[in-house]
């Protein structure tokens, strides 16, 4: 006599906690192997490219803090550096200083993340608890510096919103002193820890061509062993001034990814300090008043800063017509911009490219064959997060 | 190829007839095709040794209303080995189908599921054309340039129902676009910082 057996259908998500926000996916099992993966996203879309649309151009920045919330200005940068290349205006060198060590604090913010969840993921709590104690310290950066601890809106087309407030760069020292005992302190939990290798050595293996093919990007494809970074290979803002060296995995599994984040953290670490030390007193904004609005002290004396004020929060400025693709470094992979304009004060047309969109969509090809419990190590070291893969 | 103009030479002599236009601009080569030519195109730029354009970056489509030609078509390819960006495009009419590249980029199908469900652009051959972002069951393409920015269906949770229903959108006060854009244009990006001016302020 023979038996039929079916497979299971599972459904993971949208409600749970390894989900990284609000995945749904639909397994299909075959005992615990898991035959195939669908991933449904959506739940959190929004319409942002709809929404930036009907915006002008300095409104719509704070659309890109909501989209990979963990690192909110990596994603303005892409925006603020489309609009410089199309107006072609220079950004002051301090602006730049101050905009590559935001983004380096932003990508230690986001890798703290990933790393401790990771390991919440496979069964360890303390790292996070560890982790998020720094994760606070910095998000206070972000808020002395822009106002507010996550949406930050302080990033602008030809520099920042303003300067950074007395006494913020020695703290930030300071803590680049203090960070790597933590980093430190992160990898002793986890490097050698057995529990943890068991978990995540060769498991979601990618290759280097399926990288390519996949549209992997960011730590996906250096940990594969592809030497690529965006702020080496196409170097923006002061990226080319600066020392640091690209880590890169070897077997592109779980543990290598892993492995490569904790390295992306000291290095940005000694980037920010750099930073620091190159940093001169200096203008924050470019000087043209048909760009960056006047200061306040202007507006009271100067009837041009007066108009301009106006005129900026009113209108906004123009783009002229153009299409450009414009790509940054963020924490997660290349995070673009397709922006085109048509000469208006509102962008036309304007395409994110998130990097979690496309390292989503290859879950179906990673967890084919792996055990069910593999899935919240795989899904935890794609880094996904839902704001930008859902836009 | 290291160079983009050598690069564009070369596009410009081995697939001659292809090619309706080319373009160097900030860094990126810009190239023109016609619909049909879509998959041989990609084939090269993909596997030839001076191209090598590996990574299908994303697919995204602008919509023209006005146009007869309603939709253009974008694909943002990257080549790892030469550090090139090239941006592919063609035009289509509303209801034209265009053959999907995912035989050539398994990437492509997610990207391609989003512009089906954003602009409501047909595939051929694609293995699973879906809606993507969107709710389950709703209607429209929401980035159509006609397609409102309010929507047009709101959910909620009834009371009475004891569930999420979907009513048509009802707002208390219209969605209001106030045109502020002036008639005068505005004079030349100053580059230099004028030292006078900080003076005086």
């Amino acid at each position: 006599m023979t038996k039929k057996i079916k497979n299971l259908n599972l459904n993971f998500g949208p409600q749970h906690p390894a989900a990284h926000g609000v995945l749904r996916l639909i397994l299909e099992l075959d005992g615990e192997v898991v035959e195939k993966a669908d991933p449904h996203i959506g739940l959190l879309h929004r319409g942002t490219e709809k929404l930036i649309e009907n915006k002008t151009y300095m409104q719509a920045v704070p659309y890109f803090d909501r989209l990979d919330y963990v690192a909110p200005m990596n994603q303005e940068h892409a925006f603020a550096l489309a609009i410089e290349k199309i107006l072609e205006i220079d950004v002051p060198i301090r602006a730049q200083y101050i905009r590559v060590m935001f983004c380096e604090i932003g990508r230690i913010l986001s890798h703290i993340l990933n790393v401790t969840t990771q390991a919440l993921d496979v069964g360890a709590l303390t790292p996070s608890l560890w982790g998020f104690e720094e994760r606070e310290t910095l998000m206070t950066f972000y808020e002395r510096a822009s106002g507010s601890r996550l949406h930050a809106n302080y990033f602008r087309a030809g520099g920042v919103h303003q300067d950074l407030p007395a006494g913020l760069e020695n703290d930030i020292a300071k803590f680049c002193e203090t960070f790597p005992k933590i980093i430190n302190d992160l990898e002793n939990l986890l490097t050698d820890n057995r529990i943890f290798k068991q978990r995540n050595v060769d498991i979601g293996v990618v290759t280097k061509d399926d990288a390519l093919d996949y549209s992997f990007s960011g730590v996906m494809i250096r940990g594969s062993g592809i030497p690529w970074d965006l702020r080496k290979s196409q170097p923006y803002d002061c990226y080319d001034q600066l020392e640091f060296k690209i880590p890169v995995g070897k077997n592109g599994d779980c543990y290598d990814r892993y492995l490569c984040r904790i390295e992306e953290m000291k290095e940005s670490v000694s980037i920010i300090k750099q930073c620091l030390a190159r940093m001169e007193k200096g203008p924050i904004k470019t000087f043209d008043g048909k760009i960056s609005p006047p200061s306040k002290a202007e507006i009271k004396q100067s009837m041009e800063a007066l108009i301009h004020h106006f005129k900026l929060f009113t209108e906004g400025y123009r783009v002229p017509k153009d299409e450009i693709y414009t790509a940054v470094e963020a924490p997660k992979g290349e995070f673009g911009v397709y922006l085109i304009s048509d000469g208006s004060s509102k962008p036309y047309k304007c395409k994110i490219r998130a990097p979690g969109f496309s390292h989503l969509q290859s879950m179906d090809y990673l967890i084919k064959g792996h055990m069910l419990a593999d899935v919240p190590a795989v899904l935890g070291s794609l880094d996904i997060v839902f704001g930008e893969v859902d836009r | 190829m290291n160079n983009l103009i050598d690069l564009e030479k070369k596009i410009n002599s081995e697939l001659t007839t292809k090619i309706n236009k080319t373009s160097i601009k900030h860094n990126q080569i810009y190239v023109e095709i016609d619909k049909d030519d879509l998959i041989d195109v990609v084939l090269f730029i993909k596997t030839n040794k001076d191209t090598k354009f590996r990574q299908l970056i994303d697919i995204t489509v602008v919509d023209y209303p006005e146009e007869t030609q309603r939709f253009k078509v974008v694909y943002l390819f990257l080549s790892h080995e030469f550090n090139h960006r090239m941006i592919l495009s063609y035009f289509i009419n509303e209801n034209e189908l265009i053959s999907s590249l995912t035989s050539v980029f398994p990437s492509a199908n997610w990207m391609e599921r989003e512009v089906f469900d954003m602009y409501g652009v047909n595939f051929k051959n694609h293995p699973d054309l879906r809606r993507i972002l969107t709710d389950y069951g709703f209607e429209g393409h929401p980035l159509r340039k006609d397609f409102p920015l309010t929507g047009h269906s709101e959910v909620r949770y009834s009371e009475e129902k004891k569930k999420v229903i979907s009513e048509p959108v009802k707002l208390e006060q219209n969605y209001r676009n106030f045109d502020y854009e002036s008639p005068w244009e505005g004079t030349k990006y100053i580059k230099e910082i004028s030292e006078n001016n900080d003076k005086k302020n």
